[in-house]
């Protein structure tokens, strides 16, 4: 036993007491830490739950497919009819477009900017990259309105103008979020493509774009939930209507938060006494009903971005 | 196959700076040369401007030639993407594309040319690599699995098989066993005793065991200081230079006085 044993008793309690007093001020300081970190994720989720609930709750009451089936042509006053389909289609041939339009343009600067960009070039784009991300939606929408003036005349109101005005809000985002997708792919990868004596554009086509293309999806899925809830530049560029339209170059063109936004300012309808399916609050009803739509169709779109990043990302085993 | 490297007063830059400075060398078909020298002497950039990788960074540049079979890599006419496929290059670190198979990994250097090949062709050819590269037995069974779940010596070999895909001329191989186990490095010097038979072979190591057990020749850089572009002291047969070095720097690299 005494060979085993490593220096006298007395140094082992030392030892001992040295490696078994904790620092009580750290473990404290840990203590409080966690309790903020935890305290301010309840925060944080306090606001969203409560949305989200405040959503479902209020949305239910009118949501159906009834809803989601029908326009709101010829509704009128407080009866208990009409639904948000044409808003609906609205949002989606107008966020479809608007990504149509941005996602190249915005890829295409993504690629420049990493795999391409040197010198003052790249740096005033990148400035006016950055520049673009503040520029207020409704400013967005003014530009639009104002571009299409020129060549369709003052107070044209078409899906297509919309959709310019979204792409103005969405490239930023767009560049944005691609350039650190890009980034994140490792320089050996790039490398060891140009060494099998692939050309520069091959390897970015089938080596960087594929590698990344899971979070690529990620960041045009970001920019695209960035912008289908925008309200002010479609209202002002595709104008309001209680019809279905399917196409962006003809007439005006509803959308989800414009509609939401309509019902909501309609306020209360008037009944008149005996009326039995008049309902005065069915336009807050409608408002909500629509609301609960557009985070359904986000929530959606989040999935299917899931989806695709499940099957693209790199496999392991 | 294998064809000999004619290097004549290469001086290599990145920007202003000039990393590399006046290196003459021959480099024998059919055999092994190594590189050794102390850390940040230019022995990987050396290696990278023999197949034009070293371009790849920007601002990089050499003046000088280097003349494979008498075609000099940086003539005018000369297509950078041609000589890669020429003159192909293992790195130091495995890496496979993360996104393809084992399968897809050796077919790389095809595929990603917009190639057409037909699926025997590519059986073969995936076979005769990865044989090659002393890795069939390991993975036949398991070639539709991602490369990147192999272990880090079977990812360098995976690595060379694709290299080898291409049928280049010579083979460049920048440390290629530094981040492997001995065994995975066992592995590999026998690998490159094999393929020796067919290739002309270049690796940068800093392993000394390395070089006087796997190259014919030997080639030794220095640097004067930092700062200072790296030189090529001696090259020599590698028993010559292990045992009879003509510099002293040399001696006392390979005797282990300093670097």
């Amino acid at each position: 036993m005494s060979a085993v044993t490593v220096g006298t008793s007395d140094e082992t309690e030392q030892i001992r007491s040295l490696l078994t007093s904790g620092d009580k001020g750290r473990k404290r300081t840990d203590r409080i830490m966690t309790m903020l970190v935890y305290g301010a994720f309840g925060l944080a989720m306090l606001p969203l739950v409560s949305l989200l609930w405040t959503v479902v709750v209020n949305g239910a009451s009118k949501f159906n497919p009834y809803f989601l089936s029908v326009t709101m042509r010829g509704v009128f006053g407080g009866m208990d009819a009409g639904g948000a389909y044409h808003a609906i289609i609205g949002t989606l041939v107008i966020t479809l477009c608007a990504s149509v339009l941005s996602v190249p343009i915005g890829l295409l600067t993504a690629v420049y900017l990493v795999e391409y960009g040197r010198g003052p070039l790249a740096r005033a784009v990148t400035f006016f990259v950055d520049v673009m991300t503040g520029i207020p939606s409704i400013v967005a929408g003014l530009f639009a309105f104002a571009l299409f003036t020129i060549f369709l005349g003052p107070g044209a109101k078409l899906g297509i103008i919309a959709a310019v005005a979204l792409s103005v809000l969405m490239i930023p985002v767009v560049v944005r979020s691609c350039e650190e997708m890009l980034k994140l792919v490792p320089n050996e990868l790039r490398e060891a493509s140009y060494a099998l004596g692939v050309p520069k554009w091959l390897t970015i086509i089938k080596i960087v774009l594929r590698t990344s293309v899971a979070g690529l999806t990620t960041g045009i899925l970001l920019a695209v939930a960035r912008v289908i809830g925008e309200t002010a530049p479609i209202l002002i560029t595709a104008g309001t209507t209680d019809s279905l339209n399917f196409n962006p170059f003809d007439d005006r063109m509803m959308s989800l938060p414009v509609y939401i936004y309509r019902q909501y300012a309609q306020g209360v309808a008037t009944c008149r006494d005996g009326q039995l399916d008049c309902i005065p609050d069915i336009n807050y009803m409608r408002a909500w009903a629509a609301a609960l739509t557009l985070v359904l169709i986000v929530m959606l779109l989040n999935l299917a971005g899931r989806l695709v990043t499940r099957w693209f990302s790199p496999k392991l085993r | 196959m294998a064809q000999r490297i004619d290097v004549k007063d290469l001086n290599i830059y990145y920007g202003d700076f000039m990393a590399v400075q006046g290196v003459s060398m021959t480099i024998e078909p059919k055999s092994v040369t190594a590189f050794i020298g102390p850390s940040g002497c230019g022995k990987s950039t050396f290696l990278r401007t023999l197949n034009r990788m070293h371009e790849v960074i920007p601002g990089a540049h050499v003046e000088g030639s280097v003349e494979l079979e008498g075609v000099d890599l940086y003539g005018p006419e000369v297509d950078p993407v041609a000589v890669r496929r020429t003159v192909g290059m293992v790195f130091q670190r495995p890496n496979p594309f993360p996104t393809m198979s084992i399968r897809e990994n050796v077919l790389a250097g095809v595929k990603l040319n917009n190639k057409k090949i037909s699926k025997t062709d590519a059986d073969d050819l995936v076979e005769r690599s990865l044989r090659g590269a002393n890795l069939w037995n390991e993975v036949k069974d398991r070639l539709d699995r991602p490369g990147s779940g192999l272990s880090g010596g079977q990812q360098q070999r995976l690595c060379i098989a694709r290299a080898i895909a291409v049928r280049p001329q010579v083979l460049l191989m920048d440390e290629p066993c530094s981040a492997l186990d001995p065994i995975s490095t066992l592995a590999i010097e026998d690998l490159i005793q094999e393929l020796k038979k067919d290739y002309t072979i270049v690796i940068v190591t800093h392993n000394m065991q390395q070089a006087a057990r796997v190259s014919d020749r030997t080639a030794f850089f220095n640097i004067a200081g930092t700062g200072k572009p790296g030189r090529l002291i001696e090259m020599n047969d590698t028993a010559t230079i292990f045992s009879a070095p003509s510099e002293k720097a040399t001696e006392d690299y390979v005797s282990g006085r300093f670097g």
